[in-house]
């Protein structure tokens, strides 16, 4: 199994779900974050005083797959999500030992 | 009923009516003042704009009314009518000097100021002004200054207090860090939004109010002129405002926007009774400009006002009671100056001696840790947004 994370532009992510559940991922975990790469900040003016604003708003999906479907995943997401301009996130992928499913107590790729 | 009856009930009802809408002010002022704070101190700005109203309205009704007018008797209007109508206005002059220090007050402190202020400071002015008159005949009598609904008596008054107290207590906790100046932004632009406008519409209540009568022809249309020349310098204010910040910066800061227009409407307060349709134009060109200017410059001299309290009451305080020597005939020039100077004077020196003094006994700053948590927390103990994220 393996967890796939994407940080991505927050008007994004209704393509991106829907890419997802087009590839047949059944659920996934969002998250607002901010932060910032190689797009830095920008500068907002508030009352006379210019201020930088690092930290930009992002949306952060997370899914768990099985192995086979990981690079479609990766790939369905990169698609959606990307603008061509900068600022369009990153993915980071990793292994999961384990997961389960509460309600029913099954493990692994029974309980994705 | 005969005629005097009905003047009598109708001037009751008028001062009734103003008084309600001057008492709007204070919701008008608390959303300003909740939405320009960051969120951890919301829950305490709210309860100090409260206890305002409350204690700055009681000290009044046990001392100050009697101390402004000698007297409650009243043959015009009905008495209590009279105290209600000058009542609202009390805590607008508290409420001005508590917006500007917001974010690192504690509240004791400046509830023990509240009553002073009430009770003494500010009925004394009025005393000298639009009451009893001690002063009459000494060298000091201002009572020929015009000031129609407040610019010195009521504006600068509270943000002559206000300087005092930004200058003891000193500027939040990180806002200024060496020689660089920290923009902390508005935390909720729709209630600024909505703060200021209902100030605004307060304002036809606290300049057509203090007209003070409605039940002739000539009254009547006095009272109509003065708001309307009050909404025309708001309007004026919020123009310039705008056209000057998107000049500087190509942007439209709301923020300002609205700073512009209180400004307008407070240099307008003086004698929006005396001016033909246009005067307010100019004067709230200039307000709001003012305004517009100040703000950075109050930055520069590091004095730490949240809600830009000083750009918008002292500075457009002075200029709107000075803009009456200038533009209507009949009122004295040097009166005008010299009941900004006397006022400001007293007002300034005896509200730092206040505070300096309650200082000593309740410390009116919070602590860097107190402010870091937020006021919320160490001073109410009910935060107003408990389930959203914390600003950083």
């Amino acid at each position: 199994m393996k967890k796939i994370e994407a940080v991505i532009k927050p008007f994004k992510l209704e393509d991106v779900k829907d890419a997802l559940a087009e590839a047949g991922i059944t659920g996934m975990t969002v998250t607002e974050v901010k932060g910032y790469g190689r797009q830095q900040g920008h500068s907002e003016l508030y009352r006379g005083a210019e201020y930088v604003v690092d930290f930009l708003p992002k949306v952060k999906i997370e899914v768990v797959v099985s192995e086979n479907d990981t690079d479609m995943v990766v790939e369905k997401i990169t698609e959606a999500a990307r603008t061509g301009k900068i600022g369009d996130g990153k993915i980071f992928v990793s292994n999961i030992d384990k997961t389960i499913r509460i309600r029913t107590g099954e493990e692994d790729e029974e309980a994705l | 009923m005969n005629a005097g009856d009905l003047s009598y009930i109708l001037d009751t009802f008028f001062l009734l009516f103003a008084m309600t809408l001057i008492i709007f002010m204070v919701p008008g002022f608390a959303m300003l003042e909740a939405g320009i704070v960051r969120t951890k101190n919301v829950s305490a700005v709210l309860t100090v704009n409260t206890m305002i109203y409350a204690v700055a309205s009681m000290a009044f009704l046990l001392i100050g009314y009697q101390l402004a007018f000698g007297t409650w008797e009243n043959d015009s209007v009905s008495k209590w009518a009279a105290f209600l109508f000058q009542m609202a206005f009390v805590g607008k002059t508290v409420n001005i000097m508590s917006g500007g220090v917001s974010e690192r007050t504690r509240i004791i402190p400046l509830m023990i100021f509240t009553v002073l202020m009430a009770a003494v400071i500010y009925p004394l002015v009025v005393n000298w002004t639009w009451g009893a008159n001690m002063l009459e005949g000494t060298l000091l009598d201002i009572s020929s200054m015009h000031d129609l609904a407040g610019s010195t008596v009521i504006h600068s008054t509270g943000a002559w207090a206000l300087l005092a107290a930004i200058m003891i207590i000193g500027p939040r906790k990180g806002r200024y860090v060496g020689d660089q100046i920290r923009v902390i932004p508005a935390s909720n632009i729709p209630l600024v939004t909505l703060g200021a406008m209902v100030l605004w519409i307060g304002w036809f209540g606290f300049n057509g109010g203090s007209v003070g009568s409605i039940s002739s022809k000539e009254s009547a249309d006095a009272v109509a002129l003065t708001i309307m020349n009050t909404n025309t310098a708001g309007l004026a204010g919020a123009i310039v405002a705008a056209v000057i910040v998107y000049i500087q910066y190509k942007k439209f800061d709301i923020t300002m926007i609205l700073n512009g227009a209180l400004g307008g409407l407070v240099a307008i307060t003086a004698g929006a009774d005396l001016f033909d349709i246009y005067t307010p134009i100019l004067i709230g060109l200039i307000g709001g400009a003012l305004v517009v200017f100040a703000v950075p410059l109050f930055d520069r001299f590091r004095l730490d006002d949240p809600v830009g309290a000083l750009s918008v009451h002292l500075v457009n305080g002075i200029w709107g009671t000075i803009a009456v020597g200038i533009f209507a005939e009949d009122v004295s020039f040097a009166a005008q100056v010299k009941g900004v100077v006397v006022v400001g004077v007293f007002a300034f020196v005896v509200s730092y001696i206040a505070i300096y003094a309650i200082d000593k006994i309740v410390r009116f700053r919070a602590s860097d840790d107190e402010q870091m948590e937020g006021m919320d927390v160490s001073e109410c103990g009910v935060e107003s947004y408990p389930e959203f994220k914390r600003a950083f």
